[in-house]
This record gives structure tokens, C-alpha cells and sequence, in this order.
């Protein structure tokens, strides 16, 4: 057993997130710099500002983008971790009003989404995917996830019958849709399977694999490349002036689902696919 | 009087925008922005189109002005401001053509517009500028000054009136009928 502090988990959530919003991921980082070398004129000079803007983040320590999100968390729960300081949301919470006073982040979230819409001014609450797994440990995975992309994503019903051809069909269409919007090149996370919320997690958990590693499963892993050359050929290109990268990569996830049910969620991610992970 | 200069590969302009300055921008134009412009999203769109419906005075006069569709991050000690890169523009399709109407003269925002907006571009004589979403904390170092003007309980998403040096650009609508984003 391994008795874990609130302090700890805030001071965990603050750091991940004031870093996450700074700093992109190498995998991330590198996967832009390739599609600089790949594209030319004012594509170019696009995704030249998107790579000089990281170093000016860390420079200026100031965020990457000014919508710092909604962060949203995965955490893994060990089951031999013993927490006695009240409830772990309100730690979790505690992280992200931290950070976003000390780190300068945009507070984005409204308290009602239909009738009031008044900004709650410290960027909570947060969206946590709590896991229970067998361990000591708190595992926190933290994604900032900005609007423009993640309005830009859907969710579909399909019938059984509509098979491969309805999965690629909607992914396109999607990502088509969305046009210059989500900030492109982005990652396009696809869940498929489940019912119809699991379908929606797996899109946003594909988010965080290492951009280009491939499914496991050498099925989805082939689906992930056809999506991917799909997606390219639609030449929207960065930011939507055109170019042969519209996505950096299409990553899917998949889970077991009713013998009558085809769930399909892609939810978009923008090139500033920020997240961070912990382990306490 | 803006000014049409040429830097390199770029056009420098001015605000506020002339009729000439605006005819003579083509799709596709790299731009900097020198001179004020006024920050607006969504909140700050509804309240100043109530505003108008109700016949009472603006924050701001439209005559000439840029909107920038942003909500920067707060500014840390010793700052200007924070990250302060685009915001998706369509979400504000539907309160632009009243705005041009009125004598706004451009827009910086990202991604494609409405038909509605862009006929609104072309019969008003206007333009519409994409900045690189994602690109806050490069473009925050053109903003050289922030003064909040109105409707501070918005938060990120009151109206600010923000100094801009040689703020990069790109024309995206023309007034000719010119969309960077036709193809999609």
C-alpha cells in the first residue's frame, strides 16, 4: 500500500499542465518539421511560423496557443493506493486552478453551457478518465484540448452493414468538413467500436499515442495508412491554403461492441497536440 | 492615410484601412499589420450587435477598423499580453455581414467563412485576413500594446484595443471575390 498526499496530486496536475501548454512533445515537434521540408510557398511559411512559435513559447514562457484548453486527464488508479485527504477530484481541480494563476493560462471554461455561459475564471472543472488498475501508483496523463479542433469532431452510429467503406467514409468526411478550422496538420483520432460514449474516449485516448506508431493490430494499422493518404489527398493543407499535409497521422482504436452497433468517434487534435504524463 | 509599402515578400499596411489599401489586396497577399486594432470573439459579438439593435453607442467606431477574433492568455509580469493567435472565424458567420454593413473594414481570424460573409466581403468593400492558429506566442511579440475598452466581465473575451507591429498575415478574402479556402 502507498499512501499518496493531496498535496502531491495538485502540485503533479499544476506542473504537467503549466509544461504541457509550452512545451510540445518531440514526436510532435518532429512530425512538424517534417511536413516543413515537404511543403512549399505559403504552406511553408505557415508551418515555418507553427515551428519558430515553439521556440518563442519556451523563450517568452508564454503558452504555445492562447486556448490553453480544457484539460482533460486520464488517470490510472492504483488499487493499493490509499488516498485520506478527501476527495481526489477536488485535488485534481486544485492542480488546474493552480496552474492556470501561476502559469498565465487562459481560463476557458463557462459554468453552464446553454443558459448563463459565465466563465467560471479559473479553468475548472476539469475532465477526468479515471482507470482502477492493479498498482501503487497514480498514473496522470494530461491533455489540454483547445475548441477549434475539438468542435470540429463527431460521432456516428453506423449500421453493421455499412462496414469499412462507412468507418472511411465518415473519418474523410469528417476531416473534410472541418477544412482550415481545427488548425491543421492535425492528428485524427478515431475510435471505433464500444457504444456510444467508449467510441468517443477511444478517439481522444488514440490522441495521445506517438504520432505515426502504428495499431498493434496490423488491420487497423493498415486502415490508419489508407485514412492517412485519404486525408493528405484532400489537399487542405496547413491551416486550409492547400498543401500535401493535412494530417501528421490517423490513429485508431478499437474495442468490442453489439452485435447490432458500429459506433465511429473522430475527434480532431490541432497541431499543437499538447499532453503530458506522471506517475506519483 | 494607410500606407501600401512593400517589405520583402510582404505588403505593410495600416489602420485604419482606405478603400485603396483594401482594392489593392489580392488572395494570397502576405500582409503585416501595423497600427490599432480591436479584439472581439463570440460574447463580445453578441453584446455589440445587441448594442446596435438597441441603437446604443459601440465601444468602438466600426468606420475603417480591423476586428481580431481573439482571446489571449492573461500577461505575465513585464508583458504586453499573452499568447494571442486566432480564434476559428466562422463562429462569428453570423453577425458579420451587420458589422461590414457598418463600416468594419477587415477581419483576422482563421479558417473559411460563410457565402453570407464573404458576398458581405465583396458588396462593402472589405477583407478578411488569416493569422496562423496555434502561432499565440509568435504573434504576441507584434503586439506592442493592450488596453482593455469594454465589457471587462467577459474575461479573455472582452473587447481590447491592441497595438500591432508588422503583425503577419495573410489575405484570405479579397473584395474581389478572392477565397484562399475555394478549393475546400
Amino acid at each position: 500500500m502507498k499512501k499518496i498526499k493531496k498535496e502531491q496530486i495538485i502540485e503533479t496536475v499544476k506542473k504537467l499542465y503549466m509544461e504541457a501548454v509550452v512545451h510540445l512533445p518531440q514526436d510532435v515537434s518532429d512530425a512538424l518539421k517534417n511536413a516543413y521540408k515537404k511543403e512549399k510557398g505559403l504552406t511553408q511559411e505557415i508551418l515555418k511560423q507553427i515551428i519558430d512559435n515553439e521556440k518563442i513559447a519556451q523563450e517568452d514562457k508564454i503558452p504555445l496557443c492562447q486556448d490553453t484548453g480544457v484539460a482533460v486527464l486520464f488517470v490510472e488508479w492504483g488499487t493499493d493506493v490509499i488516498f485520506e485527504d478527501g476527495e481526489p477530484i477536488e485535488a485534481f481541480n486544485e492542480g488546474i486552478r493552480r496552474a492556470v494563476k501561476e502559469g498565465y493560462l487562459r481560463a476557458s471554461v463557462v459554468d453552464d453551457p446553454l443558459f448563463e455561459r459565465k466563465n467560471t475564471r479559473d479553468n475548472t472543472p476539469c475532465i477526468i478518465h479515471f482507470e482502477v488498475l492493479k498498482s501503487d501508483k497514480v498514473k496522470i496523463i494530461l491533455a489540454p484540448k483547445g475548441a477549434g479542433s475539438e468542435n470540429m469532431s463527431a460521432l456516428r452510429m453506423l449500421k453493421p452493414s455499412q462496414g469499412l467503406q462507412g468507418v472511411k467514409d465518415f473519418v474523410i468526411e469528417t476531416v473534410k468538413n472541418a477544412g482550415g478550422n481545427p488548425c491543421p496538420p492535425v492528428i485524427v483520432g478515431v475510435g471505433i467500436g464500444g457504444n456510444f460514449e467508449k467510441s468517443a474516449i477511444l478517439a481522444k485516448k488514440a490522441l495521445l499515442r506517438k504520432v505515426g506508431e502504428p495499431n498493434k493490430n496490423s488491420l487497423y494499422a493498415n486502415l490508419e495508412m489508407e485514412l492517412l493518404n485519404e486525408i493528405n489527398a484532400l489537399g487542405i493543407g496547413a491551416m486550409g491554403v492547400g498543401g500535401s499535409i493535412t494530417a501528421l497521422a490517423v490513429h485508431i482504436e478499437y474495442a468490442p461492441c453489439h452485435i447490432a452497433s458500429l459506433p465511429v468517434a473522430v475527434n480532431i487534435q490541432c497541431h499543437s497536440a499538447r499532453h503530458k504524463e506522471a506517475e506519483i | 492615410m494607410s500606407l501600401l509599402k512593400t517589405e520583402g515578400l510582404r505588403l505593410k499596411i495600416e489602420t485604419p484601412l482606405t478603400e485603396e489599401v483594401i482594392e489593392s489586396l489580392k488572395v494570397g497577399d502576405m500582409v503585416l499589420i501595423n497600427g490599432y486594432v480591436y479584439t472581439a470573439r463570440d460574447a463580445a459579438h453578441k453584446k455589440i450587435v445587441e448594442l446596435i439593435k438597441n441603437d446604443a453607442p459601440l465601444p468602438f467606431s466600426l468606420k475603417g477598423q480591423i476586428i481580431y477574433y481573439v482571446g489571449p492568455t492573461p500577461a505575465p509580469p513585464g508583458k504586453v499580453i499573452g499568447s494571442a493567435g486566432p480564434t476559428t472565424s466562422s463562429r462569428m458567420d453570423s453577425y458579420t455581414p451587420l458589422l461590414l454593413s457598418l463600416g468594419l473594414k477587415g477581419m483576422i481570424g482563421k479558417g473559411q467563412r460563410s457565402e453570407e460573409v464573404k458576398r458581405a466581403i465583396k458588396q462593402y468593400k472589405a477583407v478578411y485576413f488569416l493569422a496562423t492558429g496555434g502561432a499565440g506566442a509568435l504573434l504576441s511579440r507584434h503586439i506592442i500594446s493592450s488596453e482593455e475598452i469594454a465589457f471587462s466581465e467577459l474575461g479573455t473575451e472582452s473587447i481590447k484595443k491592441l497595438l500591432f507591429k508588422d503583425f503577419p498575415v495573410i489575405v484570405a478574402i479579397d473584395c474581389h471575390g478572392g477565397d484562399i479556402f475555394k478549393k475546400l
